[in-house]
Formats: structure tokens, C-alpha cells, sequence
């Protein structure tokens, strides 16, 4: 039932987008080669190879882009429930009549392929929330609507979670930029980077003594960022008032004085005044909320003891609520652990791989780190190593500019949506390929926890490759419709 | 709608968060790939296994190109500790025939070497015999991380020439320390021309890259092989030494203790250079070497002095001949002059004994019958000629220098390792002692080898060549010629002494003298017209026995010295061995009666009660 305007879809798709989409294929596919190489070994095509299914792969995707792009785009917000909800019950089922592959039931078979109902189940998600948000009157602002999206989140990533693959049910968590975008209050996003930035420095620097004092540097330096944090977030929220001013001189004035007294009378734990420094804060807002009955005052009183709070379950969290291996990777991630051998190898191995790569690499099939295997996942999850250590600085940072053109055109185009549906949908895409970019490479290099996800796009397999391939297509296709309706009106 | 434009400023958070995320792994990029070195040299530790492949170590032949040295496999087993876990270890200590706490003891030792690596393989045992190598060789695959390295190891055709060619062992760290050629467990020459010679000897190692996989799963060559080197083999080494003369004059030593050395005059080539007592080299390969070496080094006899450069002895009577060149050279002496011998030297109230011959008595026949008063009268005008020299010390300053210009005083620069230097005292020395108030008489006895002065068999050698060649000699060394390569021009440039070769035929005369009427009669040997000067060399104990001599007078083939400690008279022991020494080489074999000779000299043992020396 094409009309006229949407009758060649095929020809309004975004260029840009599919050109670096192919490049990206490309890329990876040459980047698989050198991975799963054997030496003496030749055959790339060879249905045996990973290199030559991968091929496969790919070709099918093709197909699955260009069908994408001839559907009528309307489908897809009105199927977008049932899909959902099928696919919830995929998910739900899955773990059942999965095999075991590594302690992960994720993976369904049909012959000779496995699939990884995972994989569809972003795209599947995004075009729920997209249909979700889209509906009239819809606010994030609006607690009980924003519960509502969160929940469509919380689903899968539940389900996910239940057939141990933790990786890909966090993927989930890139909506939540989508979110900020759509409305979510900034002060989520603010608070989630506080805690991140509370838990790495309190933990990373609680040996260290602050000169003088009896006080650590990791809890002296988060109580002065949560003191700087409430008179921020004071300065930001009542623009109008003294208060900000206020808390910043004398929480400041507090903390000096103790330092100083530390330094030149006799040496005690500052902590103790900075901790009364915040509850001193958040009691004076609380006082102010109740005086002038703001709840954003009361909302900062929570967020300092809050803050305050965290700070001082961290380092249970740490060694109590994480299982055993998982507190070694935090350690060994923030460096208070060399362990080469155990959890710190996969890390140190890949790091060498891209380290050794140079400024233009060993060539393609040079590679000795990937090619011996010492990298392990090198064609999955550490794709990102074999480009680094064949192709050098000049390969990966092309590859990394790549992802980010992809990304800020992604962006652009999504802001262009006439409906907000093709801006929410849009949004998650880019935000789900960010934060794969953005784990899968940061873990690679020892920047960011070991969390198995893969590399949008390099990674070998079908499932992630045509789970990516929808989730671009589709959007190319409301693009598209989007692009007609603004010539016809 | 309305509250939709609220939000649109939030693309450019979000768009910034994605360019500084981008930014930031660039920045790390940048740092892992271009900042640092070790990544890269991680990954080549990892990747590339680096087998060495050892050169075979050159032969050593005697100057008629005889086989003395060769090389025989052996095997050494290593050990990589990081892939040696598992393994049943009661079985593999019974199959190399070792007890359990020696197994941890080896372990513990491999683990505490310098240069110790778990990934690399280290020395666990070093040449296995044959046989007991093919029983493990069934049973390798067993043991995880344990390899054979195929080595060679030294063989000796003969027992002979143990000081000269020296032998060869495992480095040690002061060795891997000096040179990075070496790695733990590598052999080096340990004395002697395998130590001197030991860069051309050893060759060059080879080394092929080798791709390792994580599982230590060799995969190939690293690029076809286009950075791996063959090994180039040493070369091989011609010695000077005769082995048949060699083969003499250790039997001439037996029970003895002393040493002979021979040289060719016109090259400087050493002949033969034997020290006694000696050892068998053979004892000195395989694992057994460092228990022999210990005895070896614990004997009070010193077996492992090479006495032919190493032992110091007064030069005795020999050095006369220095002194008579020295003189006639400053014009101290003429030919002519004579000097007054009553049984000696009798001047001042200081005697020194001479024994009895005609007197007065001029330059030739005082060599000849070796008069103690004529040199000593020859040192007492040289050292008193203030017309000459302005003080004592100017005098013994110039008397130092002619004895260094013919090799004394310092080391010759052998090609051997561990040569001494001997003695000549200097006016320092003797300022110092004295407390500069000395004469001509208070050192009197150096005029006849006494005293101070020492040197050794070797100089005293060279003495010899010297005189044979009229006033030249080249440095002794005991390398003829190296295969494919040349040996060091040093020790194929004549040095001259500072005495003019008109001298020289005065002391040529007056061995030649001693041989036909003086004291070393017994060194005359038909149809040569042998040269010859003895020595006895007073010390603690009995008289040190000495011969240096020279043959034929006017076309030189051979200069020897014996010196046997406390042998007595020179005529005792020095001048029949030095004898048979030219006649062996001179003729290519010994007259019948020198046989006899040789086999009374070679049953003549002298008792060594308490070792001094």
C-alpha cells in the first residue's frame, strides 16, 4: 500500500549512514580475518571459516537492510506491542531450551545456527519505548510516565539477566540517554555519574593518608566533592537565593579550619568535620524546605546524605553484595591489583595486542598477539585488538572516528523526526551503539570493566550483526518516510 | 510540544559526551601504541621463541696438523619451570637416576640464577651420556617442559698439552656479564687456547624465530625464516706445538716438577711447553669436570700452574748472558778485557764463591765455564761509572731498560691466559729498601740471576730465541695459524733489543763455549753445533736445575729452556733434557743411547718433602 511519496523509500535512506555502515562491515570483516587466521591457512571463504560464515553473515544483512527499507514504515509502531510482548516471551523461554555455552543460556538453535534472542530484543524494546513516548500528552518529567518507560526497560534486562549473560541485559541501560534526551530529569543523569565517580575515587584512594591528617584521600576528596555538589546543585536549582553562597563559604571555611588545625595543632581525622559539614548542609536545606515548602530543597538534602551514605557503603558494597571475581576485576580495572595471570590476563593480553601495534600496525595477518591466540575472544568481544595490533594508531582511530560520525550523524538525523517516534526510536540506536562502543573499547583497552558485549558492527556473529542491521535499517526507514513528509507539507 | 523545546539543547550533551568519550580513548590509544616500547617487546616475548642453534667449536691441531681436540655430541636437558607442573617426579628422578630432594635442590638453584626466566628454557642437567639419554628420550613426553638440547662436548685425542690447550666449562655470571653473547649454561674456554682463543673458537650462535602460540604450540617460522641466522661453526686452530716433542718433554718431567719450553727462534712459535706435574684434560669434560677441577685446585703440587708462564724462578747463571750483552752494549766490557776470579768475587770484604777455573779470564771462556766474579765485576764498573752515569739509580735505570727491552720485567704477551711477569727490580725498589743508601754491592747477586730478579721459563726462552736470532726475537705464542682468519700482527713483528747485533755474536761464542768445554758438555750432540748456557739457581731449598740452549749456533732451529726446581746443578737435569728436547726435534727422533737417557731421566724422580713453592 505504497503511496507516492513513499513509494521509493530506497531512495531518500541517509547515504552518510549506509556508507559508513558498509565501512564498517567492511572493516570488520578484513579485522575477523586476521583474528581467526590460522597460519598456512588461506581460505577466507570457505563456509568452515568463521571468516567465510561471517561473509555469510553479512550478505544476509544486506538482504535484511534492503527488505527494511522497502517496508511500509507504519508497521512498525503498530506491531511494535506484539513484538515486544512476543518477544518477552522469547526471552522468558529461552533459558529453558538453550544450551549451556560458558555458563550463558542464551543462545537458541535452529540446525546449524544459533541465535541469541538478546541480540533483537534492543531493537524490539526501542521500538516499544519509541511507540510508548510517542503517545500524546507522554512526559518523562511525569513520575508515573517515566516508571512506565523504565519498566519497558527493566523487562528485558530482568529476563536477560535470568539467562546469564549480564553484558547484554546492561546494553539496556543506554536508553537511559535516550530518556535524557526525551526529559528525564538532568539530575538522574548527574547523580548516576556522582556515585560512579564516589565509588572509583573512594575506593581507588582509600590507602592513601592526606599529609598531616589521619584521613584518607579517597573519602577526604569525595566529602569535599559532595560539599561542592550540594552548593552546585544549590546554585543550579534556587538561582535566586543566598543559600548557595552560603553553603559554599562556610562548608569551605569548615574544612579548612579542620585541615589547618590537622596540620599545625594535632593531627585527627578530618572526615569527621566534613561528614558534619554535609549533614549540616542537607539539614539547613532540609529547613529551608520546610520553610519555604520546595520540594527541590528537600530533593538536595537527599542528594548530600544520599552521597554521604554511598560513600560509606562503597567499600561494603565492594567486598560484601560483588561476587569474588567480580571484586577482582573492579580492583584490578582501578589498578589496586596487578594480576596478569588470572583476571587481569584478558586485559593485559589485549593491551599488549593494541600496544604493539604501533603507529601503523604489523599489516593484515601480521598480527602475532591475535593470530597466536594469546588474545582470548579475539574475533568476538576483543575484536577491537586485532584492528589496533594490524592496522596500528592510524586503523583504530579511524575506526573510532568512524563510530563517532556515525553517532553525531545519528543524532542529526534523529533531530530532524517530524514524529517523536522516529526521534525516540532514532535516539536508541545511537544510544545503544554508543554504549556498546563505548564499553567494548574501553574494556579492550583497561579503561572499563571486563563486560562481554561486542563490538557493533566488527564482532563475529549473525545474531549482534543483524540485531545492529534492524535496529540502523529501521531507522533509515522512518527516516525516510520522515524525509517524504517534510517535501509533501 | 511546548515542553519539547526544552530538551532540544540536550543533543549537544549528548553529542559532546560521545566526542569526549572519543577523544579520551584516543588518547589512550595514543599512549598504548606510540608512547611506549614494551608492548611491543611484550609481544614479541610472547610470540616468538628464540631456539638458538649452537656452533660445533673448533678443532685444535699440533703444527703437523694432528688432531689434538675435537668435538663428540652430549646432551643437556632444560627445563621451562612455567610449563614444568604435573609431572609424576618420583618417576623422573628415578629415570635420571637423582634423589627427590636433589630434584628440588636443582630446582631451587635454577630458580636463583641471574638471568633466570620461567618462560625460557634453563640447564636442568648437562651432558648426559649417551645411554643414559635413550632411556629418557622414551619417556620426554611425559614430563611437561623438560627438552633435550643437543651440545657437543670436548674430546682430547691424547693426555698431552693439558696448559696449553686449556679446557672449556659453563659460564659464569662474571662471564654473561662481560660479554651478552653468553647465556646461562653456555660453554666458554676456561684456560689455556681454549680461553684465549675463544671468540674464534666458539663461532658464531645461530637463532631461528619461532611463532609460539598461547599453549606454547610451535606454529612456524616467524616470516618464512627471513630473520633467522644459521650458526657459523669456530674456526679451527693450528697449534706450533709438536706433539711428538710435546709428547718428550712431558715424559722428561716425570716426578718432577718444572717445566720445558721450546721455541722456533725464527717465528717465535713455541715448540712444545710442557709444566709438571700435569694433568689429563680428559678429565676435565663432562660432568665430572667440576669435581676434578677441585682436586685439581686442591693439590699441593699445583698441577693447574702452568710453571712455563706462571712460575717465577731466579734465572740463575742463564741470565749471565744478559749481563755480557748489556755490558759490552754500555762499553763496561770489551771482549778483551779480563777480570781476576779467585774463587770468586772477593772485593770489599764481600765473597761470593765462583767455583775453580784459570784466572784472570775474558768475556767468551767466563761464559763458557759461567764465572760468578766476571759479572760481578762487570755489574760493580757499571754501576760505580759516575764518567757514565751521575748516580747508582741512572745506572740501574739504564741496566732495567736493556733487561726489559729483551723481555724481562714484564709480561711477554703469550697467547695464554695467566702469564707472570717476574721480577727485575728498578732504583725505585731498591731507594725504597735501602732508604736510598745502596751500591753496586749491596745488590750484587742480581749480576748472576740472583737476588730479586726472576722471570720465567718462558722469558728465559726467549732469552735463547733471542741470542739464536743475534738480537731479535718475535713475541712466543703457540697459535701457528687459524683457519680463516689471521693471527693478531703483533706476534708477527721482530722486536730488537737495545744491544747491537755485533754483541750478540760474543754471547753466541760463549754458549757455544760452554757446550764444547764450559759447563754444559753434556749438551753436545753429534753433527749439531749446539749452544748453550746452564743455570743454578739458588733458593730456600735445594739449587733449582737449569738449561737454556739453542741449536744449530748459525742456522737456529730451536731454542729450549728447562728449568727443574730444585734439580741441583744445571748439568744435573736442565742440560741432558734440553739436550734431548733439540735432538728429538732437530733429528725427528733420538739417537739409541739417548734413549737409554731419556729413560734413566724419566725414572729420576726428586722427592718433594715440603712443598714450598
Amino acid at each position: 500500500m505504497l503511496d507516492k511519496d513513499n513509494r521509493y523509500p530506497i531512495s531518500r535512506a541517509d547515504w552518510v549512514v549506509i556508507l559508513i555502515y558498509v565501512l564498517l562491515l567492511a572493516f570488520g570483516w578484513f579485522s575477523i580475518c586476521g583474528a581467526s587466521h590460522e597460519i598456512g591457512d588461506t581460505d577466507f571463504f570457505s563456509w568452515d571459516t568463521r571468516t567465510g560464515k561471517q561473509l555469510v553473515w553479512i550478505g544476509l544483512s544486506f538482504c535484511l537492510g534492503f527488505v527494511l527499507l522497502m517496508t511500509d514504515d507504519r508497521y512498525f509502531e503498530n506491531l511494535a506491542d506484539l513484538l515486544y510482548w512476543v518477544m518477552m516471551i522469547i526471552l522468558l523461554i529461552t533459558p529453558f531450551i538453550a544450551k549451556d555455552i560458558k555458563g550463558s543460556k542464551s543462545w537458541i538453535s535452529l540446525g546449524s545456527v544459533s541465535l541469541q534472542p538478546a541480540e533483537f530484543a534492543k531493537c524490539i524494546t526501542a521500538l516499544a519505548l519509541a511507540k510508548l513516548i510517542n503517545h500524546y500528552g507522554f512526559s518523562l518529567d511525569n513520575m508515573r510516565n517515566f516508571f512506565r518507560a523504565a519498566a519497558l526497560v527493566l523487562l528485558p534486562m530482568v529476563l536477560i539477566v535470568m539467562q546469564r549473560e549480564t553484558g547484554s541485559a546492561l546494553v539496556f541501560l543506554a536508553f537511559f540517554f535516550m530518556f535524557y534526551r526525551e526529559g528525564m530529569p538532568g539530575s538522574f543523569l548527574f547523580t548516576a555519574t556522582a556515585a560512579v565517580a564516589y565509588f572509583v575515587i573512594g575506593i581507588r584512594f582509600s590507602g592513601d593518608i592526606v599529609p598531616y591528617t589521619h584521613t584518607a584521600v579517597g573519602e577526604f576528596v569525595v566529602l569535599i566533592l559532595i560539599w561542592l555538589f550540594t552548593a552546585g546543585m544549590t546554585a543550579v536549582y534556587c538561582p535566586r537565593t543566598n543559600h548557595a553562597r552560603f553553603l559554599f563559604l562556610w562548608g569551605g571555611v569548615a574544612t579548612l579550619v579542620a585541615y589547618l588545625v590537622s596540620c599545625f595543632v594535632v593531627p585527627f581525622d578530618v572526615a569527621w568535620v566534613q561528614v558534619a559539614v554535609c549533614i549540616g548542609m542537607a539539614a539547613y536545606m532540609t529547613w529551608q524546605a520546610l520553610g519555604e515548602r520546595l520540594g527541590k530543597y528537600a530533593l538536595i538534602a537527599f542528594f548530600t546524605l544520599g552521597s554521604t551514605a554511598f560513600l560509606y557503603t562503597a567499600d561494603y558494597t565492594l567486598n560484601n553484595v560483588l561476587e569474588p571475581h567480580q571484586q577482582t576485576r573492579v580492583r584490578v580495572l582501578l589498578g589496586m591489583e596487578e594480576n596478569i595471570s588470572g583476571a587481569g590476563y584478558n586485559v593485559n593480553q589485549s593491551k599488549i595486542a593494541i600496544g604493539s601495534g604501533g603507529l601503523e600496525g604489523k599489516g593484515f595477518l601480521n598480527g602475532t598477539q591475535t593470530k597466536l591466540k594469546y588474545v582470548p575472544e579475539q574475533d568476538t568481544d576483543f575484536i577491537f585488538c586485532t584492528v589496533g595490533e594490524e592496522e596500528g594508531f592510524i586503523g583504530s582511530a579511524a575506526v573510532l572516528l568512524l563510530f563517532l560520525t556515525l553517532i553525531l550523524r545519528l543524532i542529526y538525523l534523529s533531530e530532524r523526526q517530524v514524529t517523536k517516534f522516529g526521534r525516540v526510536f532514532g535516539y536508541s540506536v545511537l544510544s545503544i551503539i554508543f554504549f556498546h562502543v563505548l564499553i567494548n573499547v574501553g574494556m579492550v583497552m583497561g579503561l572499563m570493566p571486563v563486560i562481554g558485549i561486542p563490538l557493533p558492527f566488527f564482532s563475529y556473529g549473525g545474531s549482534s550483526l543483524w540485531g545492529f542491521t534492524l535496529l540502523l535499517f529501521i531507522f533509515l526507514r522512518i527516516d525516510a518516510a520522515s524525509k517524504a513528509k517534510v517535501r509533501t507539507r | 510540544m511546548s515542553d519539547e523545546r526544552n530538551f532540544v539543547g540536550r543533543k549537544f550533551v549528548l553529542g559532546g559526551i560521545a566526542v569526549v568519550v572519543i577523544i579520551i580513548y584516543l588518547i589512550r590509544l595514543f599512549t598504548l601504541q606510540l608512547m611506549s616500547d614494551d608492548y611491543k617487546k611484550n609481544a614479541d616475548s610472547n610470540a616468538f621463541l628464540k631456539e638458538i642453534q649452537y656452533p660445533s667449536r673448533g678443532l685444535i691441531m699440533d703444527r703437523q696438523g694432528r688432531l689434538m681436540v675435537y668435538n663428540e655430541s652430549s646432551y643437556n636437558i632444560m627445563v621451562v619451570m612455567n610449563e614444568q607442573h604435573g609431572i609424576d617426579t618420583l618417576d623422573f628422578c628415578e629415570t635420571m637416576g637423582m634423589t627427590k630432594d636433589e630434584y628440588i635442590q636443582r630446582m631451587l638453584e635454577i630458580k636463583a640464577r641471574p638471568n633466570y626466566s620461567r618462560f625460557t628454557p634453563q640447564l636442568f642437567k648437562s651432558q648426559i651420556p649417551a645411554e643414559e639419554f635413550s632411556v629418557l628420550r622414551e619417556k620426554l613426553f611425559r614430563f611437561n617442559g623438560f627438552s633435550i638440547e643437543k651440545r657437543s662436548v670436548r674430546h682430547y685425542t691424547t693426555s698431552l698439552g693439558a696448559h696449553v690447550l686449556g679446557d672449556v666449562g659453563e659460564v659464569n655470571d662474571k662471564d654473561i656479564e662481560e660479554d651478552d653473547y653468553y647465556q646461562s649454561g653456555d660453554y666458554i674456554g676456561k684456560l689455556g687456547v681454549e680461553r684465549s682463543y675463544e671468540k674464534q673458537l666458539r663461532g658464531e650462535k645461530g637463532m631461528r624465530i619461532m611463532l609460539r602460540d598461547v599453549h606454547g604450540r610451535i606454529k612456524g617460522h616467524y616470516q618464512d625464516g627471513k630473520y633467522d641466522k644459521a650458526p657459523v661453526p669456530g674456526q679451527d686452530i693450528t697449534l706450533s706445538i709438536d706433539m711428538d716433542l710435546q709428547a718428550l718433554a712431558e715424559k722428561l718431567l716425570e716426578g718432577k716438577l718444572g717445566a720445558i719450553v721450546a721455541i722456533e727462534p725464527a717465528t717465535g712459535e713455541v715448540l712444545c711447553m710442557a709444566s709438571s706435574p700435569t694433568y689429563d684434560p680428559r678429565q676435565m669434560v663432562g660432568r665430572d669436570r667440576g669435581k676434578n677441577h677441585r682436586l685439581l685446585s686442591q693439590d699441593p703440587m699445583k698441577p693447574l700452574l702452568n710453571r712455563a708462564i706462571m712460575g717465577t724462578y731466579p734465572p740463575g747463571s742463564t741470565f749471565k748472558i744478559t749481563q755480557a750483552l748489556l755490558g759490552l752494549q754500555e762499553g763496561i766490557i770489551t771482549p778483551d778485557i779480563s777480570f781476576p776470579c779467585s774463587h770468586g768475587f772477593n772485593f770489599r770484604g764481600l765473597h761470593l764463591g765462583c767455583h775453580g777455573h784459570a784466572s784472570p779470564i775474558n768475556l767468551v771462556p767466563a761464559i763458557g765455564t759461567s764465572c760468578n766474579a766476571y759479572f760481578c765485576w762487570n755489574l760493580y764498573r757499571m754501576f760505580s761509572n759516575r764518567s757514565k752515569f751521575a748516580s747508582v739509580q741512572d745506572a740501574m735505570t739504564c741496566w732495567k731498560d736493556h733487561l726489559v727491552a729483551m723481555g724481562f720485567g714484564y709480561k711477554l704477551g703469550i697467547d695464554l691466559p695467566g702469564e707472570r711477569r717476574g721480577m727485575i727490580p728498578n732504583a725505585k725498589y731498591y731507594d725504597d729498601h735501602y732508604n736510598k743508601s745502596w751500591n753496586a754491592l749491596t745488590v750484587i747477586s742480581i749480576s748472576i740471576g740472583q737476588g730479586e730478579v726472576t722471570a720465567t721459563p718462558l722469558q728465559i726462552a726467549n732469552l735463547a730465541a733471542t741470542v739464536a736470532n743475534r738480537g731479535h726475537y718475535y713475541i712466543p705464542h703457540v697459535v701457528h695459524s687459524i683457519k680463516g682468519g689471521q693471527l693478531d700482527s703483533v706476534y708477527l713483528t721482530p722486536r730488537r733489543t737495545n744491544v747491537d747485533r755485533r754483541w750478540y755474536d760474543y754471547a753466541v761464542a760463549g754458549m757455544r763455549r760452554a757446550v764444547l768445554s764450559g759447563t754444559c758438555r753434556a749438551a753436545n750432540i753429534p753433527g749439531i753445533e749446539v749452544c748453550g748456557k746452564t743455570g743454578t739457581a739458588q733458593n730456600r731449598g735445594h739449587d733449582h736445575s737449569a738449561f737454556m740452549g739453542f741449536a744449530p749456533m748459525n742456522d737456529p732451529k730451536i731454542a729450549v729452556v728447562a728449568y727443574i726446581e730444585n734439580g741441583g746443578f744445571g748439568a744435573v737435569y736442565g742440560v741432558p733434557i734440553g739436550a734431548l728436547i733439540m735432538e728429538q726435534y732437530l733429528n725427528g727422533k733420538l739417537s739409541p743411547e739417548s734413549e737409554k737417557k731419556l729413560e734413566t731421566l724419566r725414572n729420576k724422580h726428586i722427592t718433594y718433602g715440603d712443598y714450598v713453592r
